[in-house]
């Protein structure tokens, strides 16, 4: 089946997840190999996803486990034995 | 994210319980980022999201002995973290309803994504700009809370579909559907943004070419 534009879009993040049907990433596959549009809209969405997951992107505040584990030691000996 | 195995942690929380307390730290460690990220989505404030952190930790191992195990621990521990964000957005304004689940999957009908070409391939150089890091905090930030939640468990601390509609106490579809929004509107934001950070590339230029 021949699938417009607005279609893909609707599909990306599914797409992506690999959670389309077979059928369904077909046409989608088909309908990237002749549009530049949604393939470009795909990769950088994809991008954004691969990026997001990327520990250097999203970094706990400095300090951050040392202070927890300060606070939960603390907390540890208050509970008695 | 670190893999969790549910005999290690069952072992671990039975020896917690019968006193070895200092196991705890290792407990928890695993669960640590997401937990901050959790509150971070919710109270969007880095000092308070790690404060909260705490709290959910210490509250963590005072219920310790309330973990049946029906869930994953990460799940629990998720969830407890949860509650504490929203009990402090509860404190902080009863009237900022933005800040609690007033958002509802029905808002923003269609969407059109960001068209440009110039920017498919992820420059590995870029990972180490602090600014990158900082457009997608702030773009992140930026969303509806019901799809920044969704998208800070699943596409920044990866947990798949289930764990996420679990912690959040939504349907998987919610999920997905919320999942699909979010990452449209970053792309939306984002694209052109980044586009700063794409190798030159011939011919790739703007769309049409």
């Amino acid at each position: 089946m021949r699938i417009d534009c607005k279609h893909v879009w609707q599909h990306i993040s599914a797409y992506i997840d690999a959670e389309v049907d077979a059928e369904l990433r077909s046409d989608i596959d088909r309908h990237l190999e002749t549009c530049e549009i949604c393939s470009a809209v795909l990769d950088s969405t994809r991008n954004i996803v691969v990026l997001m997951a990327d520990d250097r992107v999203f970094e706990l505040p400095a300090g951050f486990s040392q202070r927890l584990h300060a606070r939960l030691d603390k907390e540890l000996e208050l509970s008695g034995p | 994210m670190a893999a969790s195995n549910p005999e290690l942690e069952a072992d671990c929380i039975r020896r917690i319980l019968a006193g070895e307390k200092h196991l705890f730290h290792e407990l928890i460690r695993p669960c640590e980022r997401g937990v901050y990220l959790m509150l971070l989505g919710l109270l969007r404030n880095e000092a308070e999201a790690e404060d909260a952190a705490q709290d959910t930790a210490i509250k963590v191992f005072q219920n310790l002995h309330n973990f049946r195990g029906d869930s994953q621990f990460r799940t629990w521990v998720l969830s407890i973290a949860r509650n504490e964000g929203l009990g402090r957005l509860r404190k902080q304004a009863t009237r900022r309803e933005d800040s609690l689940e007033a958002d509802t999957d029905e808002q923003t009908g269609d969407y059109t994504p960001a068209i440009l070409t110039s920017w498919r391939e992820i420059p590995s150089e870029a990972l180490q700009r602090k600014e990158l890091g900082a457009m997608l905090r702030a773009a992140i930030d930026e969303l509806p809370p019901i799809y920044r939640n969704v998208v800070l468990l699943r596409d920044i601390e990866e947990m798949d579909v289930r764990e996420t509609a679990a912690v959040l106490g939504i349907a998987d579809g919610a999920v997905k559907v919320r999942l699909h929004r979010a990452r449209a509107l970053l792309q939306k934001h984002l694209a052109p943004q980044l586009r700063g950070f794409a190798p030159e590339r011939k011919g790739l230029f703007g769309w049409g070419k």
